[in-house]
């Protein structure tokens, strides 16, 4: 889904740029679309749909307008049908780092992984904040990060010859148990229960690799995490009836994602409790082209339902219509009658 | 009503009033117990209200069902008594319900 030849130098040039692809920031692709303003989407996940794909996909809605009931996913998947017509371009598994002026006028933006964009308007739909990995409230551990403590893989040569620790029952602990065995020295598996929510073939595949005795599963949690100057040297594992200290030297913990504020908070926006202030009439910030929709603003009154988004997001886009289009002016008009709306929508 | 007491970790006790049919995290939140953090409001989706059911409570409360064990994989020092707060319903039948709120929610 993402177009990201351009590293660094040559920065993607858009309208709008909208941060975040969860509901709010799906449907202002369609908002945006409809005053003929085409955007880009960045996010952190691997997945649209933000906190409804990622927390509680398989869980029941009951208040989108409409809708009678709808699951995360549901929602999810009918928003992107939605906002298909408008072709905005998707770049997922990026952080937007910086947020700041161009000088000509517009906003320069860049990502973790060095992506860079020219925005003429910038949406921040950043929700509860980016995803991260929740960290394991083990004494010490921020030292031992990103030397022998990953929550994700990058680069599987970080773990060739090394003795793993892989801890989690999901997908992601079982997906990268199967991928570093044959690179590192040796490979343990630790999960609290002998039950494994992942996928039952990868499960099987991990139970065949103990059985051949190529990875060793361990039944426990850990409990403390040795080692100096940032280099591992072993993990203490409380199983059932002992405590044992295991000679690892990477650690790969997988407990889930959780919520944090991150960059946004460093992009000088006016801030009301870790929330960004906006106006009621375009959900602008202080700081005008700079918009924020969803979660993630602030306004007297405001309450985080999906439904109070999308109304954000369409009068945001009528105030970011008046930047990107300067002097042109905006009819007001229905998608049930109007034949523009409607070529727009690929639907006459 | 139901009494219900939460037990931090330094021994500091907090006993408070809950209707049945809400959930043992709505009354921790309600009476804003520390330690309870419910970040997802109680739809058993990030295991930050987690407790520890006192044992002479255990039977009467019961078993977490597949869901909550589920999630409680994502919580930190799991034990045989640990349970979702979310995931409890407060019934006239758990009146004096103890639980312990762990060290860290996470
Ligand atoms: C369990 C649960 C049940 C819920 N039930 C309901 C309900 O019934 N009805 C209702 O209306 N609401 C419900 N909500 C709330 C609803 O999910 C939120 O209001 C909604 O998801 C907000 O949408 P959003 O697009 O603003 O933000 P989010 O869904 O939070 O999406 C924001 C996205 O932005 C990304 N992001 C943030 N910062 C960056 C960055 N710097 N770079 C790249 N990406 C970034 C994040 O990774 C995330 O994917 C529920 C929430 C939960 C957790
Ligand atoms: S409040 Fe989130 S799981 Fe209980």
């Amino acid at each position: 889904m993402s177009a990201d030849g351009t590293q660094g130098a040559t920065p993607i040039e858009t309208d709008a740029l909208i941060i975040g692809a969860g509901p709010v920031g799906l449907f202002a692709v369609f908002e945006l679309g409809l005053v003929d303003i085409k955007a880009h989407v960045i996010d952190i996940l691997d997945k649209p749909g933000g906190q409804c794909a990622e927390l509680y996909p398989e869980k029941p809605i009951y208040d989108i307008p409409g809708l009678p009931v709808v699951t995360g996913q549901g929602l999810t998947d009918a928003l992107m049908a939605q906002i298909k017509p408008f072709g905005a371009t998707f770049h997922l598994g990026q952080r937007v780092d910086v947020l700041q002026k161009a000088g000509d006028g517009r906003f320069r933006l860049v990502t973790d992984t060095g992506t860079t964009f020219l925005a003429k308007v910038v949406v921040v739909a950043a929700g509860g904040g980016s995803f991260t990995p929740k960290r394991p409230p083990l004494a010490g551990i921020e030292a031992f990060e990103g030397t022998s403590v990953f929550y994700s893989v990058r680069r599987m040569e970080d773990f060739r010859g090394k003795d793993v620790l892989v801890v989690g029952g999901g997908d992601s602990a079982l997906d990268w148990t199967l991928n570093l065995q044959p690179v590192a020295k040796s490979l343990t598996l630790l999960h609290r229960r002998d039950d494994f929510r992942g996928a039952p073939h990868s499960v099987e595949r991990m139970r065949a690799l103990v059985a051949d005795k190529k990875i060793s599963l361990l039944i426990g949690q850990m409990t403390a995490l040795h080692g100096d100057g940032g280099v591992l040297s072993g993990v203490t594992v409380k199983t059932k009836d002992s405590e044992s200290r295991l000679a690892v030297n990477r650690l790969l913990p997988f407990f889930g994602l959780t919520m944090k504020l991150g960059p946004v908070a460093d992009w000088g926006l006016n801030l009301h409790e870790n929330l960004i202030r906006v106006d009621t009439e375009r959900f602008e910030t202080d700081v005008p082209g700079i918009f924020a929709v969803g979660d993630i603003n602030w306004y007297p009154g405001k309450l985080k339902l999906i439904l109070s988004g999308f109304h954000e997001a369409a009068l945001m886009a009528q105030a970011a219509h008046k930047i990107v289009y300067p002097g042109k002016k905006l009819l007001f008009q229905y998608t049930t009658s109007s034949s523009s709306l409607q070529k727009k929508l690929g639907v006459s | 009503m139901a009494k219900i007491t939460f037990i931090q970790p330094d021994g500091t006790e907090q006993t408070v009033e809950a209707a049945p049919g809400m959930t043992v995290m709505e009354a921790a939140k309600k009476e804003l117990v520390p330690g309870i953090e419910a970040e997802c409001g109680g739809a058993c989706a990030c295991a930050t209200c987690h407790v520890y059911v006192d044992d002479a409570w255990h039977e009467k409360v019961g078993p977490p069902s597949e869901m909550e064990e589920d999630m409680l994989d994502f919580a930190f020092d799991v034990r045989e008594s640990s349970r979702l707060s979310c995931q409890i319903k407060v019934t006239q039948e758990l009146d004096g319900l103890i639980v312990r709120v762990p060290e860290k929610q996470f």
